[in-house]
């Protein structure tokens, strides 16, 4: 990887003025995709801006009928978290299923939404869930906040400071894994609460989706055979050569059917 | 340059290195411990597992500069002089390796395990090393050395 300057932020506002000063900074909290990215000299940084150790991006906390969950949250934290199970067993469970246990002990849930993957576990439970998007700026609605590939809302120099959960009747998420890196091949996350139905599909397309027809059949009937002959068109969806776009929306419905069956449903 | 200053198998140490330095390679390279493995170097295979501040990670995918100020523990940290630890016992008595190479990663990533599911059964045990590859695929006995401790304890 190319040499830069490394830069440790102790609180957000330190964070602010450091990436404000850089030429070409990059924030970095627990560096499972910025490190890898930069070995591969996909990314040559001026300044990497750590904000992987401030305390005030790192706590969980469930009151008014949502689970907040700071952006600097491990994976493996948000997994063994007792008020997140309680709250949102389904949350917990997805963070359970990302990379592997090393991985999950230093990646966290701002740095992986904010990347954007198309193939990452959390954009599925930010749409699917309902939850809001906090930054140093504003409040971001989720369904706003994945624009496409590797694309968000986030504006120059904004920083995701945590997100709000509302907290669901039932929720479930299913992962057909892709075996050699634990992304999602596909991944559903539905939940049913105040706002409705909500099934949020990830791994399948360019970025996280929600399905209406499902979701409104699950509205009058939440069962996996409610589901039953709504397929989704393969039209637009990835195709590598882990499987094509057909091979995906199939796995869309397959996972759909999980996820409800994992919520109760 | 970085300066950085961590404790490592307890004892304090402090280097300049390139902010661009991993872990593995102020381990390796600056300090000479070179149980540690690199492999794959993307993560991977798990071969650089140590643990940091008790949590298992791969040590090819954390910057030196990021581990300042954290407590590290690597394969050559955990004997106590001449006893093997329990689990590097284990692997021994249940022939856990063949060449060797994964060994380190191993180890370290099943005594994190072990912390966080004591008494894991063979399914855990094998979900849970998700994250360490073994080219000779002596997983067997890898796991058999790891259900040896976790009987035990």
């Amino acid at each position: 990887m190319y040499n830069f300057n490394y830069h440790r932020a102790g609180s957000l506002a330190e964070a602010e003025s450091a990436l404000a000063a850089a030429e070409d900074g990059a924030l970095m909290a627990g560096g499972q995709t910025l490190l890898p990215t930069l070995k591969q000299r996909l990314a040559s940084p001026s300044d990497v801006i750590d904000i992987g150790a401030i305390p005030e991006l790192a706590n969980i906390e469930s009151a008014g009928g949502a689970v907040t969950v700071g952006a600097g949250t491990r994976h493996a934290d948000v997994a063994g978290s007792a008020a997140v199970a309680s709250a949102i067993p389904a949350l917990a469970a997805l963070a359970e299923l990302i990379g592997d246990p090393q991985v999950r002990n230093m990646g966290t849930i701002g740095g992986s939404i904010a990347n954007a993957d198309p193939a990452a576990d959390y954009p599925a439970a930010i749409v699917g869930l309902g939850a809001t998007v906090n930054t140093n700026r504003r409040a971001i609605a989720g369904d706003d906040f994945f624009q496409g590939l590797f694309e968000t809302a986030l504006d120059e120099g904004e920083i995701i400071t945590s997100m709000a959960f509302p907290v669901p009747e039932a929720a479930g998420y299913a992962k057909f894994p892709q075996p050699a890196s634990r992304f999602a091949m596909v991944g559903v996350m539905v939940s049913r609460g105040a706002g409705g139905v909500r099934v949020a599909v990830t791994g399948a397309g360019p970025s996280v989706f929600r399905v209406g027809d499902m979701e409104a059949a699950l509205a009058g009937n939440f069962s996996a055979g409610a589901l039953d002959g709504i397929s989704v068109s393969a039209d637009g969806l990835n195709a590598d050569i882990h499987g094509s776009a057909e091979y995906r929306a199939h796995l869309v419905g397959v996972m759909a059917k999980r996820a409800v069956q994992a919520a109760g449903g | 340059m970085a300066s950085v200053s961590l404790t490592v198998n307890g004892e304090a140490v402090s280097a300049e290195v390139e902010d661009r330095t991993l872990l593995v390679q102020l381990l390796r390279d600056h300090l000479r411990l070179t149980g540690t493995h690199v492999g794959c170097d993307t993560s991977q295979c798990g071969a650089c597992v140590v643990h940091m501040d008790g949590r298992s990670v791969k040590s090819c995918t954390v910057l030196a500069a990021q581990a300042s100020g954290a407590d590290v523990t690597t394969i050559e940290g955990i004997a106590d002089g001449d006893t093997l630890h329990p689990m590097q016992q284990a692997f021994m008595d249940n022939h856990g390796l063949q060449c060797g190479f994964c060994t380190p990663g191993m180890v370290m990533s099943a005594i994190d395990l072990l912390k966080r599911h004591p008494g894991a059964d063979e399914a855990t045990i094998r979900r849970e090393l998700e994250g360490n590859l073994c080219r000779c695929t002596g997983y067997h006995n890898i796991v058999k050395a790891i259900r040896q401790v976790a009987t035990a304890g």
